[in-house]
């Protein structure tokens, strides 16, 4: 046995992402996972938090404490850090469009425990643009997006200089379907987006721009291609040096360097043999702990059967202990940059360089990112890579292991126990924290916080850095619904482009061709025997925007022949039974993932009876655990898509027939 | 068998009047329905709903341009307008449909860039696939406005101009508006078409670009008034922006006015009537050819039929094609023996 080395480089920070049911109950995993090593906190919020509504807000039912904690007020943010001493930890905050406020509440609570915000670390997401790509979490129109990310920025780099104040995604692009080259274009092009706005506000002086160039740091996917991914980082690494030196003059070198944190894929995990995504995280990890030059700062894992559902405790436990074993019991953490010279490597970054370039020039004539997402282009690219690479998995091309080949397997003991091998979030969660907000409201200083909404108010018009007021706002009170209406009333709502109106294609690649053939065959001959063309609605119910599932059961159906109405994200159950009323449609699809399945396919069910529409068949996709699944199926639904059902050729073919089962005729049955 | 659960026609009809949403939602989709046995129910429908009225009240309007001319965030920002004012608006938006080699499904996204934030029992949208129809608009639309004529103030048919769909359109429509994309090559095009005959308003949208939205208005300017067609008309070119909220109210002023146009010079009634005849014959032609329309006597005859049915002109349709079917059937039937 060789002892370790002693002079080893640091390891990176390590975290899980969590948060869940309520402020109380998230500080008790958040203390748990620290004793257990983790060396910083990254605070998943739930929906209603992220998009700025309280939690008795009738588009937050069902999502209260779901896929994050709740954080309504200073207090919620006071009980969240309940003996965390918040100028010793290191926070990371996956907030978005409400990111000014969350760091407004967290400042406010330094200031009111007596600490220097100057001694603050940890960074707040921010990275609005991509939202309005994939994660679906936007509120306002892109203009005063940027004005919030710059004004955030603005202010941290003068009160909170250890804060890292936006994090430019490229994580949630590859999620969304991105080939590594459209990743490092797009989250460059976002970079420059955000530095060109800051510049421009005028608020920090040339001198001093190099440092806001400093805190940029990033938020980066790896996938299980590790070798591509290695090389991806490290393209980003040089490209993101050679960008600030020749955009922004940024002399220091040390100045220039590629931050990134990392989350690794989930779009990759599976449902079916659970048990290999393990491994699959490892070797993701590998890509971005590999090479020193391009070594990741901070890493988050996922667990293991996060395709299934919300992990419990001992699940976030087995992704910390992957990292503690990858950096403490290796020899990574000995040895220089160990890819460096290898001229396989080099030809590959140069390779990725080379397209990232042209793609960014492409967006750059198109007038920048914000010009390429306002008019469609991005999300068109993005779901046509989607696209392509489900069509490879259905061809078998792509190999997934235990979904489209070695599909034998024993019975697992992990996923055998009575609690189905997932967290159960507390149902008595939402309730909870609406009584806990409406006491909040009846013992604050009304005048106060009166006061500090019109001064927000006033700022959000004259354009003046949104921060000072917000953390006025914090202080007296204010709740995160009112700061996000406050805004809303001011920038107005933003609706993007979906992107499902890519062209057909017409080539051999749609799916197997032969299915696609008979698929349209049926869905012809279905709508003959109905009368008029099939007719599908696929909606969105709730505040969860990953709507990529949804895009790409939207063109499928096309593809197919059904005519489809995509109504877009966010919508209530009302909306979508109007819209399906409205719309004369043959079968209703919605997809959930954010965990809401109960209470909202459950509403959408009622609305439909209500407008006299009961036998209108609906059918639900998304992360459903089986025992949901059958209680759905009790309430009503007719079929229930999970990821295991990973053939989108399948899903038609069994969509149709739920529709011809309704309608009184026989069930065609599986595709030849 | 099939459920297909037909409703009766009387009762629905009485229903609509109402303006009962469900029962507007199954009208709509009885017109879309062409088993045989829902013809004759939807015609029987049209029936009930026909009268003088139909010549004269509510308002037709159609809007058509190019792709990302931005039609749909205009038309939601009239609605606004409208439903401000206590106005009731069914809107009928059309998308085109895929080739029918390649499935000929289609992606209806109008919906999600028109919808209101709230729940407005005051506005109805129906999405519709023009299914490859020849001139861009399915033939369905057209009971299908008629439909809405019966139940809301104002019915607005938006459609994607792809060259012929203005001249359908112009067949449906009391106003149509043409929405262009400033610094295109379409607007050129358009111009040079001669097209440009149809449209009643017209309207700039973006402004926000500035010098390029200007340019385009006054190269549309230029032309519209060349055209006589209606006489005491202006042609409005009206410089907008949907996103940034400015010059909605003036444009929106042009269609009521428009309307109280037609009505003074007594043309309401006469182009409700002459648009259900182009279409009558529209549809004949479609489904039966040149042929079929010899078999009633020719365009003239049937026009002639046509003109004695001046409000509703479904039931006169429905017998013509029923008189054509017979005829073909009559003539390819198959000698019986002995």
């Amino acid at each position: 046995m060789v002892a370790p080395r002693k002079n080893r480089d640091q390891p990176w920070l390590m975290r899980t992402y969590s948060g869940h049911s309520s402020a109380r109950a998230s500080n008790a995993l958040y203390r748990t996972n620290l004793a257990k090593g983790q060396t910083g906190l990254s605070v998943a919020f739930d929906l209603p938090t992220q998009t700025g509504y309280d939690a008795d807000s009738p588009l937050a039912r069902g999502e209260v404490g779901k896929v994050g904690v709740p954080i309504s007020h200073i207090e919620d943010m006071d009980q969240l850090f309940d003996q965390i001493p918040l100028d010793q930890m290191n926070t990371s905050m996956t907030i978005n469009a409400t990111a000014a406020w969350l760091l407004s509440l967290y400042i406010g609570l330094a200031q009111r425990r007596g600490i220097d915000p100057k001694k603050l670390s940890g960074t707040t997401q921010n990275d609005i643009i991509k939202e309005y790509l994939s994660r679906g979490t936007y509120i306002y129109p892109p203009g005063p997006s940027m004005r919030l990310i710059a004004d955030t920025i603005n202010y941290t780099i003068r009160h909170v200089p250890k804060w890292n104040p936006t994090n430019v995604c490229s994580y949630h692009l590859q999620e969304a379907g991105a080939t590594p080259v459209q990743e490092l274009a797009y989250a460059l092009c976002t970079a420059m987006a955000v530095l060109d706005r800051v510049k421009a506000s005028g608020e920090i002086g040339p001198d001093e721009f190099p440092l806001v160039v400093e805190r940029i740091s990033f938020f980066v996917n790896a996938g299980i291609r590790f070798i591509e991914e290695c090389c991806k980082l490290r393209a980003f690494g040089e490209m993101w040096d050679e960008l600030t030196l020749s955009r922004y003059q940024v002399e220091d070198p040390k100045l220039r360097r590629f931050r990134y944190g990392v989350q690794v894929n989930s779009l990759g995990l599976t449902e079916a043999q659970p048990e290999n995504n393990v491994q699959r995280i490892v070797l993701e990890m590998l890509a971005v702990a590999l090479s020193k030059r391009a070594r990741a700062r901070a890493i988050q894992l996922p667990a293991w059967n996060e395709a299934m559902g919300l992990p419990r405790p001992w699940d976030q436990q087995w992704a910390l202990r992957m990292q503690q074993v990858m950096a403490f019991e290796t020899d990574l953490l000995e040895y220089e940059d160990i890819l460096d010279g290898s001229p396989v490597i080099a030809a590959k970054v140069s390779e990725l360089i080379a397209g990232a370039r042209r793609e960014i020039d492409n967006v750059e004539a198109q007038g920048g990112i914000i010009a390429a997402i306002e008019s469609g282009y991005i999300k068109r690219e993005l779901v046509g890579s989607h696209m392509s690479r489900l069509r490879a998995i259905e061809s078998g091309e792509l190999k997934i292991i235990g979904v489209n080949c070695f599909q034998e397997t024993a019975e697992s003991p992990l996923t055998m126990g009575s609690d189905g091998a997932i967290m159960k979030s507390d149902p008595a969660a939402e309730r909870q924290q609406i009584e806990r907000l409406q006491e909040h409201r009846r013992q604050r200083n009304d005048a106060d916080v009166r006061a500090a909404l019109q001064g927000l108010s006033d700022t959000a018009k004259s354009g003046d850095n949104i921060m000072p007021s917000s953390i006025r706002c914090a202080l007296a009170g204010v709740t995160t619904g009112e700061w996000g209406d406050s805004l809303r009333a001011v920038f107005g709502e933003f609706r993007p482009p979906t992107g499902v109106d890519i062209a057909i294609d017409s080539r051999e690649v749609l799916g197997r061709k032969d299915q696609v053939t008979e698929l349209r065959e049926r869905v012809g001959r279905t709508g003959n025997a109905l009368g008029r063309p099939l007719k599908i609605l696929v909606g969105k119910p709730g505040l969860d925007g990953h709507s990529n599932g949804a895009e790409q059961v939207a063109v499928k159906a096309r593809d197919v022949g059904f005519e489809v109405v995509y109504d877009g994200i966010r919508l209530t159950p009302q909306q979508i039974a109007q819209a399906a009323q409205e719309e004369g449609v043959h079968v209703v699809g919605l997809s959930i993932l954010s965990g809401s399945h109960m209470e909202l396919v459950g509403s959408v069910l009622q609305e439909l009876r209500a407008r006299d529409l009961a036998g209108l068949p609906v059918v639900a996709g998304g992360i459903i655990p089986p025992a949901d699944a059958e209680r759905l199926m009790a309430l009503g639904v007719r079929a229930i898509y999970t990821p295991k059902d990973f053939s989108l050729n399948a899903i038609m073919g069994d969509i149709v027939d739920v529709v011809r089962e309704s309608n009184g005729l026989e069930r065609l049955g599986l595709l030849s | 068998m099939t459920n297909l659960g037909l409703p009766d026609p009387e009762q629905l009809a009485a229903r609509i009047l109402r303006g009962e949403r469900a029962a507007v939602a199954s009208g709509l989709n009885l017109l879309d329905n062409r088993l045989p046995a829902a013809r004759g129910r939807a015609v029987r429908l049209l029936a009930c709903l026909s009268g003088e009225r139909w010549l004269s009240a509510g308002h037709l309007i159609g809007v058509t341009g190019p792709p990302g001319a931005g039609k749909s965030s205009l038309v939601s920002a009239m609605i606004r307008e409208w439903r401000l004012a206590g106005t009731t608006v069914g809107v009928l938006a059309v998308d085109p449909s895929s080739r029918p080699e390649l499935g000929g499904g289609a992606l209806l996204g109008d919906r999600i860039r028109i919808k209101t934030p709230a729940q407005d029992d005051g506005l109805f949208i129906r999405s519709l696939a023009n299914r490859n129809q020849l001139g861009g608009v399915a033939g369905e639309v057209w009971p299908m406005s008629w439909l809405m004529l019966a139940c809301f103030d104002i019915v607005v048919i938006e459609t994607v101009g792809v060259g012929q769909t203005e001249i359908d359109i112009a067949e449906i429509g009391d106003t149509v508006c043409y929405v262009a994309q400033p610094a295109s090559g379409d607007t050129i095009q358009y111009l040079k078409s001669g097209i440009i005959e149809i449209p009643d308003i017209f309207a700039v949208n973006k402004a926000d670009l500035g010098a390029a939205a200007r340019k385009t208005a006054n190269e549309i300017g230029r032309s519209a008034p060349r055209q006589d067609r209606r006489e005491g008309w202006d042609y409005p070119v009206c410089l907008l922006s949907a996103t940034m909220q400015t010059g909605i109210k003036e444009f929106h002023a042009h269609f009521d006015r428009h309307r109280r146009f037609l009505v003074a010079a007594g043309l309401l009634a006469r182009q409700r009537s002459q648009h259900q005849s182009a279409w009558v014959l529209r549809l004949l032609k479609e489904e039966f050819g040149t042929f079929g329309l010899e078999l009633l006597g020719g365009r003239a005859a049937i026009e002639k039929r046509l003109g004695e049915y001046r409000s509703s002109q479904f039931e006169e349709y429905e017998r013509m094609r029923e008189h054509i079917l017979s005829r073909l059937l009559s003539v390819n039937q198959p000698t019986l023996s002995p």
